[in-house]
């Protein structure tokens, strides 16, 4: 049986090995010219008054294409391995009807599944491995000063296509696709629907699951430049909003509100911006911090509840652990449904 | 001698509407069975039933002593073709055998190997570019190289032309005669099945109608033409299983328990198609259905 | 080696119509003692037909002694219907032909003369056996 599943495995699984192959190789020819460049930048401005932060930015720039496509690489990997590997993996059978001539030889269903599973589920988390595990050490450098710039790694896209998140991924498309193969019986209009319903879970996960995987960080701060984001002004009357971010560079936000000093929320602060210290005059740097002076001496503070960057290992782990449970009840399901049901 | 397939009350539904109902069978090993039907008469689901590849709803059923697709050692003694004859279209002929090879224990290489060279398959050769003819020879040499002792086949020759039909039936016939197989084959057209046969089951509509070996069925059913009469003055061992009236003339066909001593009857023969239409007829006529009529 | 043909419209069984292939096969020589009869295998692979009815036609062979089977190794003839009909049957032929001629002249037709034929051959017969 683990002949016939190999055979069958091979034309896909070469498919997706090859193209990996040939990212990995990519990358293990750029990476380190990317951490030459990138250690050589930083000892050169180290020295300087401003510090790196032009270098830095300039470094990021340079390489936002490629941060780009290797992350999109990583992302489509899943869903790629869910469809090709995990859809026809049982409907291809039932559509030419060959079921019935496997089913007839001397092996039992369940035998049948269990290897074809093991083969092409090992398979399926190697490349998922050695996509992510190749693109996170790849972009490492670029990683760890994304905290600072527009991509920080606990943002949905980045997480979703570093460490080891993308093999819980491709694991669950696969089971996903093979257990919606086997209920719909063709491979095609399986194909489209694992892709709609892993997009869709993709899409619903960042925003309702993971931020309480981990219990986030609660804290009132005073309201000073560190945190804030942005000031803005209604369109009509008098009043501020303030725009926050976590104190941490690269902690991801979940809620911020500005709670007055009874401890209400308000959306608005009831503050004049045309006349008082909340009025520009002078530098802007100077106009804001004597602005949120006042508003700190009024009793304003902002409640901000995010997780730190440090949290990126343990949901990481968290994460791929709840989509390899998820991968192994849609396995076991099929079991029984293969069993029970498909006669 | 040890029955084959054993069936009682065999039942089959899907939702609503039972593919298979009330099925009562007792085949005795050694003999080639053709299984005959109009489409959709549960033929498919019989034979399916018999190879473990569906589960009955209702009753039960018994091949080679055991229950079907209960696992290894019950899969290696029953060989099953199913509906035209499924083959990887991706794997070459080679890769078939050795799918065979792996996959059973019971396998033998070397009746696998002279089957395909004497069919002139080239083991290098994709099995989906094979005509049905090859394919349906190649499925065939999959079922027999496992040394079955049960070979159940479903309608493997109805989409054949008659060189590749004959050509299959005599391999299968072969091997039938070199592997002493008990072979249950089904079909819509009697023909298929009047030479390789020699026991017979008519399904129509779900049900079994008539079962039993081909001699005794041709010995025991005729067909008696004689004056217009009515049906109630026939002896008791005698059951009409269809009957059409002229005004002035009865055709019956009986199964007899013994010989028909009226005169007024003129007995003749029946061939194995006749008799089968007969109960297919009869199957398909309501129960209290009015003479049929010829009016001058 | 002989080989055998079924026609499906003779109305006669299977098993039967090889029995009088083989007889025949016997009366014209083409089979001798000693020679071996085709196995069920290969007479089965030619014709597509129940190895049973094979299995049968060589049994009621030898139960009227013109064939015996050795295990293992095949079927051979044991005995022969050649010989002294031959030759009866060129002056056999001849008068036969007077006679179709005369019954011709006579007025009777094909079916008529198959008739008459038929019907006296199996009164003649039944008288044979009685």
């Amino acid at each position: 049986m683990i002949w016939l599943a190999w055979r069958q495995f091979c034309l896909p699984g070469a498919a997706v090995f090859a193209g990996l192959a040939a990212l990995a190789v990519v990358l293990a020819l750029t990476g380190p010219g990317l951490a030459r460049e990138y250690a050589a930048g930083i000892a050169e401005c180290s020295g300087q008054p401003d510090g790196c932060a032009d270098f830095i930015r300039q470094f990021l720039s340079d390489y936002d294409n490629a941060f780009a496509i290797v992350t999109g690489l990583v992302l489509i990997l899943p869903p790629l391995i869910g469809l090709f590997w995990g859809a026809p993996l049982i409907a291809r059978e039932l559509e030419t009807g060959t079921h019935r001539l496997v089913w007839n030889q001397s092996i039992t269903r369940t035998r049948w599944l269990a290897v074809k599973l093991g083969l092409v589920g090992l398979a399926t988390m190697a490349a998922a491995a050695l996509g992510s595990l190749s693109v996170t050490w790849w972009a490492s450098t670029l990683d760890l000063n994304g905290d600072n710039d527009a991509f920080p790694r606990l943002s949905s896209l980045v997480f979703d296509a570093r460490g080891i998140v993308p093999i819980g991924y491709a694991a669950f498309a696969f089971a996903l696709g093979m257990a919606v193969g086997m209920l719909m019986r063709r491979a095609l209009p399986a194909m489209a629907v694992t892709l709609v319903a892993f997009a869709a879970i993709q899409i619903a996960v960042p925003s309702l699951v993971r931020p309480y995987l981990l219990p986030p960080t609660t804290a009132t701060v005073a309201l000073s430049p560190s945190i804030l984001d942005g000031i803005s002004r209604p369109v009509s009357g008098d009043g501020m909003e303030i725009r926050a971010k976590a104190p941490d560079p690269g902690a991801w936000l979940l809620s911020s509100r500005t709670v007055d000093a009874s401890g209400n929320t308000v959306a608005e602060i009831p503050v004049s911006t045309t006349s008082g210290p909340c009025a520009p005059s002078g530098r802007p740097q100077d106009s804001i911090a004597r602005c949120l002076d006042e508003l700190n001496r009024l009793g304003y503070r902002q409640q901000l509840t995010y997780h730190a960057p440090s949290r990126f290992w343990p949901l990481q782990w968290i994460e791929a652990g709840v989509y390899l449970a998820l991968a192994a009840a849609l396995a076991g399901f099929s079991f029984w449904w293969l069993r029970r049901r498909l006669s | 001698m040890s029955a084959v397939l054993e069936a009682t009350g065999l039942g089959k539904r899907y939702g609503k509407r039972w593919a298979l109902s009330d099925c009562t069978l007792d085949i005795p090993a050694g003999h080639v069975v053709g299984l005959v039907g109009p489409n959709g008469a549960g033929k498919t689901t019989l034979l399916n039933l018999a190879a473990g590849q569906l589960a009955p709803t209702t009753g039960s059923i018994t091949v080679l002593g055991g229950r079907p697709g209960s696992g290894p050692a019950q899969l290696a003694k029953v060989g099953f073709v199913a509906q035209d004859t499924p083959t990887y279209a991706g794997l070459t002929v080679g890769e078939h055998l050795t799918l065979g090879a792996r996959l059973n224990p019971g396998w033998d290489g070397s009746v696998a190997r002279q089957r395909i060279e004497r069919l002139g398959l080239d083991p290098k050769q994709r099995a989906g570019t094979l005509s049905g003819g090859q394919r349906a020879q190649l499925a065939l040499t999959l079922g027999v190289a496992k040394r079955p002792e049960l070979l159940i086949l479903d309608e493997p020759v109805a989409s054949l032309d008659p060189l590749a039909r004959r050509e299959f039936l005599q391999g299968l016939m072969e091997a039938a005669a070199e592997q002493e197989l008990s072979v249950v084959l089904s079909s819509h057209l009697v023909s298929d099945l009047e030479r390789a046969c020699d026991y017979l089951i008519v399904l129509v509509e779900s049900r079994v109608r008539v079962t039993g070996a081909v001699e005794e069925l041709l010995a025991t059913h005729h067909r008696l033409t004689g004056p217009r009469r009515d049906l109630d003055r026939l002896p008791a061992d005698q059951h009409v299983v269809s009957e059409s009236h002229t005004d002035r003339q009865s055709t019956l066909i009986v199964r007899a328990g013994g010989p028909i001593h009226d005169p007024a009857w003129t007995v003749s023969q029946l061939s194995l198609e006749d008799l089968v239409l007969a109960y297919m007829n009869s199957a398909s006529a309501p129960a209290h259905r009015p003479i049929l009529e010829v009016q001058r | 080696m002989i080989e055998f043909h079924l026609d499906e419209r003779s109305g006669l069984a299977p098993y039967v119509q090889l029995v009088r292939e083989v007889r025949q096969a016997l009366r014209l020589g083409l089979l001798r003692e000693g020679d071996q009869l085709p196995t069920v295998k290969e007479v089965v692979a030619q014709l597509a037909i129940n190895p049973n009815t094979v299995l049968k036609a060589y049994r009621e062979l030898e139960h009227e002694g013109l064939v015996a089977a050795r295990p293992g190794v095949g079927t051979f003839v044991t005995a022969t219907l050649a010989g002294t009909s031959l030759a009866a049957h060129g002056p056999l032929r001849q008068e036969l032909r007077r006679w179709l001629a005369k019954a011709r002249r006579a007025g009777l037709d094909d079916e008529s003369i198959e008739a008459l034929f038929m019907t006296t051959f199996r009164t003649a017969a039944g008288e044979d056996i009685a």
